[in-house]
C-alpha cells in the first residue's frame, strides 16, 4: 500500500451513482464542502413502488454530465483545481455504479490525476463526520437505508467492527413493504414518517423481534406482524397502524444501538443512511442516547441520504491510508464494509 | 513554415479517439480520415469498465499522442449491451466535457456494415439482442471508407421477423454480424443469403474512426451531454408497467 500526501487543500471530486440519486460534490480537505449537487430519481422510480436498476443505470447515465459540471461550477473553481477524481465502487447496483466509476476514472486519465474507488458504506460513516467534525473515536455508527442495516463501531479512520447486522429485511425494506401494503406510497419511511405523528403509537404492541438477543435486528416478522393484524383489524386507522409500526422499528434501533455504544465504551453515537433522516428515529435516538450519556450526532437530511460529499470525504482519508485506486478498477456490487476497491 | 507543413501540422493535431464496449470486446483506436494510428481490442468478458480506461492510456501513448492532441472523441452508442454501451458513453462524455471536445456517437450497426463496403448489393447488418431478438438494419454501400447509406432504421425484432423482411426485398443480401451467426439455422438454405462469416461478425472501433471522421467532416457532432443512447429496447420493468397497465 502506498499512501498518498494529502492536507487541507487537496480538492476532490467525487461522484456516487450506485443506487437512485445521481451526485457529484466538491470537498476540500477531506471536511470543507464547496458543492454538493444531488439529482434524484425517486419520481422516476415511484411507479415501480421500487428502484429498477436498469432504469436507474439509465437516468444516471442521463444526468452525469450535467451533475459533474454544476458541481465544478457551484463550487466555484476550474477544473484544474480538482486534485482527486473519486466515485463509489460499490457496494450498489453494478450497471448503476459503472456510469461514474467510468467517468470518474476517464476524468482522473484526462487531468493526470489520482483516482479513488470509494466504498459506498464506509462513506456513509463519513456522513456524521462532516457534519461534526468534533466527534471522538471510539463511535458507534448505526446505518439504517433500504439496502442497510448495520451497527458499528468505528474505532478510527477505516477502522470498523460490525457488532449487528439485520438477519433480513433492511430496516428501509420493511418500511417500503409496509407503506406498500397500506397504500402509502413510494418510498415508505417518508411516508409513514409523515402521517405516524397523528396516530396513537400504542394501540398495537408490535412484537420487536430479538430484542434481548445480542446486536443483530430483524424486521421481517415485524413486517409480517402489521400485515397480519391489518387483514384482521380493517377498522382501525392506518395513522395508528404506521405510528405502532414506526414505535417498533424506532425502539429495536434505539435499544440496540445504545447497548452497543456503552458495550464499547464509545464517545458518541452517529446516525447514517436514509433512514436516519426519519424524525421519529432521530428524536428518539437523541432522547434516549443523551439520556444514557452519549454525544448523538444526526447529520442533516442531506448527509443521511446519498450523497458524494460523504464519497469525497472518504476518498481523502483513503488516499491518505492506501494511495490511489488503478484504473482497472471496474465496481463491486457486494463490497462489504471493510474492504477496499483496487 | 509553409503552407503544407502548416495544414499537416493541423491535421495531426486533428485525431479522432474512438470507443467500442457495446459488442463483447472492448476497442480504443486513435486515427484520423487518413488512418488509423493506433488501436487496440480486448476480448472483455463484460468487464468492459475495468479494461476501458487503461486501454485509452495505451493507445495514446502508442500513437505517440496526448490528451491535448485530440480532437473529437467517437462513441458506439449501441443497439448493443446496455451496460457496455453505458460504460463507453459515461467514458466518452467525461473525456469530451473535460477536454471541451466535441462527441460523434455512432450507431453500431452501422460501423458493423462497414465490414462489407466492398459490396454491391444490399447489406443486412445484425447484432444479437439476445432473449431471442436481434437489432439490424439494412444498407447500401457507397465505397470503402465512406458512410454506408440506411435503407431501413436500426430496430429490434425477432430473427423470423427479420428473416421474412429480408426474403421480401427479392435480391441478394450479404448478411454481416452476430445476428446472423447466432441465428445460422434460419438463413443455411435461403439462396439470397450471403452470410459473411465470423471475421466480420462485430462492429471494429477503427470503422467507429473513419464514419466519424465523415461525420467531424460534416460537421455533425454533439455536446457531451447530449449523447443519446441507442437502446431500442424499453427496460423490461417499463415493458411489464405498460401491459399491466394496458391489461387493467
Ligand atoms: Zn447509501
Amino acid at each position: 500500500m502506498t499512501s498518498h500526501v494529502v492536507n487541507e487543500s487537496t480538492m476532490v471530486l467525487a461522484i456516487e451513482t450506485s443506487c437512485d440519486e445521481t451526485a457529484a460534490s466538491v470537498v476540500m480537505g477531506g471536511n470543507d464542502i464547496l458543492s454538493s449537487i444531488v439529482s434524484s430519481q425517486i419520481e422516476i422510480h415511484a411507479r415501480f413502488g421500487g428502484v429498477v436498476p436498469e432504469v436507474a443505470s439509465r437516468a444516471h447515465l442521463e444526468a452525469l454530465i450535467p451533475v459533474v459540471s454544476s458541481a465544478i461550477a457551484e463550487a466555484g473553481i476550474l477544473p484544474s483545481r480538482i486534485d482527486v477524481v473519486a466515485a463509489t465502487a460499490g457496494p450498489g447496483l453494478i450497471g448503476a455504479l459503472l456510469v461514474g466509476v467510468s467517468a470518474a476514472k476517464s476524468l482522473a486519465l484526462v487531468w493526470d490525476k489520482p483516482f479513488v474507488g470509494v466504498n459506498h458504506l464506509e462513506a456513509h460513516l463519513y456522513a456524521g463526520l462532516l457534519d461534526d467534525p468534533t466527534l471522538q473515536f471510539p463511535l458507534v455508527v448505526l446505518l439504517v437505508s433500504g439496502g442497510h442495516t448495520m451497527i458499528i463501531e468505528m474505532r478510527g479512520h477505516g477502522d470498523y467492527v460490525i457488532m449487528g447486522r439485520t438477519i433480513d429485511d433492511a430496516a428501509g425494506e420493511a418500511y417500503d413493504k409496509v407503506a406498500r401494503y397500506l397504500q402509502l406510497g413510494y418510498p415508505g419511511g417518508p411516508a409513514i414518517d409523515k402521517i405516524a405523528p397523528d396516530g396513537n403509537p400504542h394501540v398495537v404492541e408490535f412484537p420487536r423481534a430479538m430484542m434481548h438477543d445480542g446486536l443483530d435486528v430483524s424486521f421481517s416478522g415485524l413486517k409480517t406482524s402489521v400485515i397480519n393484524y391489518v387483514k384482521k383489524n380493517p377498522d382501525v386507522a392506518n395513522v395508528d397502524v404506521a405510528a405502532s409500526f414506526q414505535a417498533a422499528v424506532v425502539d429495536v434501533l434505539c435499544a440496540k444501538t445504545i447497548r452497543a455504544a456503552q458495550k464499547v465504551g464509545a464517545k458518541g453515537i452517529v446516525l447514517g443512511g436514509g433512514v436516519s433522516a426519519n424524525s421519529a428515529l432521530r428524536a428518539e435516538m437523541t432522547s434516549r442516547g443523551t439520556a444514557a450519556g452519549f454525544t448523538v450526532a444526526l447529520p442533516s437530511r442531506d448527509m443521511c441520504t446519498d450523497n458524494a460529499a460523504m464519497i469525497a470525504a472518504a476518498a481523502w482519508h483513503r488516499l491518505a491510508s492506501d494511495g490511489p485506486t488503478s484504473l482497472s478498477c471496474g465496481a463491486y456490487p457486494n463490497l462489504k464494509l471493510d474492504a477496499v476497491p483496487r | 513554415m509553409g503552407i503544407i507543413e502548416e495544414c499537416i501540422t493541423q491535421l495531426d493535431t486533428s485525431m479522432i479517439l474512438g470507443i467500442e464496449t457495446s459488442v463483447d470486446h472492448v476497442g480504443v483506436a486513435v486515427g484520423d480520415y487518413r488512418g488509423i494510428r493506433a488501436h487496440s481490442m480486448l476480448a472483455s468478458d463484460r468487464r468492459h469498465a475495468e479494461s476501458l480506461t487503461p486501454m485509452i492510456q495505451f493507445v495514446l501513448q502508442q500513437a505517440d499522442a496526448t490528451m491535448a492532441d485530440l480532437s473529437a472523441i467517437a462513441v458506439d452508442v449501441g443497439p448493443g449491451l446496455f451496460t457496455g454501451m453505458r460504460v463507453g458513453i459515461a467514458s466518452a462524455a467525461s473525456l469530451a466535457w473535460a477536454l471541451e471536445l466535441p462527441v460523434v456517437p455512432v450507431c453500431s450497426l452501422d460501423v458493423l456494415a462497414m465490414n462489407a463496403e466492398w459490396s454491391d448489393n444490399v447489406v443486412a447488418a445484425s447484432l444479437d439482442a439476445r432473449r431471442g431478438e436481434v437489432y439490424w438494419a439494412l444498407y447500401r454501400m457507397r465505397g470503402v471508407g465512406i458512410e454506408p447509406l440506411r435503407l431501413t432504421e436500426p430496430m429490434v425484432s425477432s430473427p423470423e421477423d427479420m428473416a421474412v423482411h429480408l426474403a421480401d426485398r427479392g435480391e441478394d443480401i450479404v448478411c454481416t454480424g452476430t445476428g446472423f451467426i447466432r441465428h445460422a439455422g434460419l438463413f443455411d438454405d435461403v439462396p439470397w443469403a450471403l452470410m459473411a462469416g465470423q471475421p466480420y461478425a462485430f462492429p471494429t472501433v477503427q470503422k467507429v474512426v473513419v464514419l466519424a471522421s465523415h461525420r467531424i467532416a460534416a460537421d455533425d457532432t454533439v455536446q457531451p451531454g447530449a449523447i443519446t443512447p441507442m437502446y431500442l429496447r424499453a427496460p423490461d420493468a417499463e415493458i411489464n408497467w405498460l401491459t399491466r397497465v394496458v391489461t387493467q
